[in-house]
């Protein structure tokens, strides 16, 4: 009932809008011709609005901005390789200045240690000297207590002998018996 | 006569094509080719979304965006990728107008996704205009750019001699349904997903009259839910499909062999 | 009552229309399916395959809508 009604209105209204296609019920909108000329009409007129928009303000602007950005980009990359190469030139100084400090100390090691090197052999050379001279001294008096001895195991010797030969009754000539022990004493 | 029964089951009845009704914005009278309907108001609020989005939002003009700024940007930059890479480098002069509808379809179909909205882009009328736009000015600039060498397009030199003559029939066959197609697709995608909806927005009151509502309603509007998830994605991925589809038809134009 | 034929008539095609968008649904099935198995192959060939992706996926769903917009024809329109 109801939608025989609406057909009704429906129809009513198409039939005020002369349109031929009063028996269709509901009907697709799509399909309705008379509708045509007005969709296309103010399609064009919006398409022409967005294509003015866009080719007279928001392209411009855009790749104005874009062109910018990659300016700034690449201004900045720029200055970053700038500054990298700055800061390798700065290292390569460091470097360098490392390098000679270091020759510099090694030299200062070096002469140092000739120098202490130096005083070191004198030193030695002295205390060599030194000892060479005490050992010299030492053997000197070693000599001598050496010889003494002899000369006194000589003499305990022949009176030793003077004195056997005595006690053994025998006249003790002295000058024999020191003969007879030095010869006994070389043999 | 009608019982209350009668008169509560009436109110389930389906309307689905309804929405799509173009009507005068004032009055009841006839729709002239001047007079403003709805049609008019929402490509007008199309218009004047692509004016905020791509003049307001990019006044700033900085180096570093906001984030309308970007919006504009990403966009400008998506399409310009895709014209550039589909159709070629040569191709870059037709991209004002491939974004002017890139930006009208992807508006038309976000703007008709909101409540009450109306979507001018599910009408056959709105989209075989893009649609024959778009295959008038390949063509004339296939013939321009090529002579009759456009006519290679049709020519398939890879294939054997005695098939290339049914090929070239094919081929042309194919190339007169493009226009078809093309704003078919557009239009139908737009029509089905928003049909659907209504469809189900239809059983949703059914719990004011039925005790089957009480399942019917909540289902109803979980499938609305869903179905409008959907269109969101369909109405960004038809407008990057119509646009990437004049690309490569004016990459045929530009380069018609193969 | 003929038109009432006419009109179950229209109805029960608009049904068997929709069958052609269960075909669609396959086929929009069968690229995206393809399309991930092959990405899933070669990922770094994936990412300049998508607008080929979206090409394949538009031609098989426009005869979907084809169907559907049988359908619509049929239900509101005959």
């Amino acid at each position: 009932m109801a939608s025989e009604t609406q057909n009704t209105a429906h129809a009513a209204a198409d039939a005020a809008q002369g349109a031929a296609h009063t028996a269709q019920k509901a009907g697709m909108p799509q399909l309705d011709f008379s509708s045509y000329p007005n969709q296309i009409f103010w399609l064009v007129v919006a398409l022409v609005a967005i294509y003015w928009l866009l080719t007279r303000i928001a392209l411009p602007r855009i790749e104005a901005v874009l062109a910018d950005r990659q300016g700034t980009i690449a201004g900045d990359i720029a200055a970053a390789e700038d500054f990298k190469r700055k800061a390798e030139e700065a290292e390569a100084a460091y470097e360098k200045a490392l390098a000679e400090a270091r020759a510099q100390a090694q030299k200062i090691a070096g002469e140092t240690k000739a120098e202490i090197q130096k005083d070191l052999d004198a030193a030695i050379a002295k205390a060599d000297a030194e000892i060479a001279a005490r050992s010299a001294e030492s053997e000197a008096r070693i000599a001598e207590i050496r010889d003494g001895a002899l000369a006194a195991v000589d003499q305990v010797a022949k009176d030793t002998a003077g004195e056997i030969v005595a006690a053994l009754g025998g006249n003790s000539d002295a000058s024999a018996v020191n003969a007879a022990v030095e010869q006994r004493l070389k043999g | 006569m009608a019982t209350l029964e009668q008169e509560m089951r009436s109110e389930l009845t389906f309307h689905p094509m309804d929405q799509f009704i173009v009507k005068p914005l004032f009055g009841d009278g006839p729709v002239h080719w001047y007079t403003p309907t709805n049609a008019t108001l929402w490509m007008a609020i199309a218009v004047l979304a692509i004016f905020f989005m791509l003049v307001i939002g990019t006044r700033g003009r900085a180096v570093v965006p906001s984030r309308a700024q970007s919006i504009a940007e990403l966009s400008y930059g998506f399409i310009h990728k895709m014209v550039e890479d589909v159709a070629g480098k040569d191709a870059l002069k037709f991209f004002p107008y491939i974004f002017t509808v890139f930006l009208f379809i992807v508006f038309s179909n976000f703007l008709g996704l909101l409540p009450r909205g109306f979507t001018t882009t599910s009408h056959i009328a709105v989209t075989g205009l893009l649609a024959i736009a778009v295959f008038v000015a390949v063509t004339v600039i296939g013939f321009v750019k090529n002579g009759a060498g456009f006519l290679s397009l049709f020519w398939v030199a890879s294939a054997p001699l005695a098939l290339r003559p049914i090929l070239a029939i094919i081929e042309i066959i194919s190339y007169f349904v493009r226009p078809v197609s093309h704003s078919i697709r557009l239009a139908g995608n737009m029509m089905a997903g928003h049909a659907v909806m209504k469809v189900f927005a239809a059983f949703a009151p059914l719990i004011l009259f039925s005790g089957v509502g009480i399942a019917v309603t909540p289902l109803s509007i979980l499938a609305i839910t869903a179905m409008y998830g959907l269109e969101v994605l369909v109405a960004f991925i038809q407008a990057y499909v119509f646009t990437i589809l004049t690309c490569v038809y004016l990459r045929d134009a530009l380069h018609p062999a193969h | 009552m003929e038109g009432n034929i006419v009109q179950m008539g229209a109805y029960i095609g608009a049904g068997l229309a929709c069958m052609g968008m269960g075909g669609s649904a396959i086929g929009v099935g069968n690229v995206a399916g393809n399309f991930l198995s092959g990405a899933l192959r070669n990922p770094s060939a994936a990412a300049g395959q998508t607008a080929t992706l979206f090409i394949g996926i538009a031609f098989a769903e426009a005869l979907g809508i084809f169907s559907f917009l049988v359908a619509l024809l049929l239900m509101f329109a005959v």
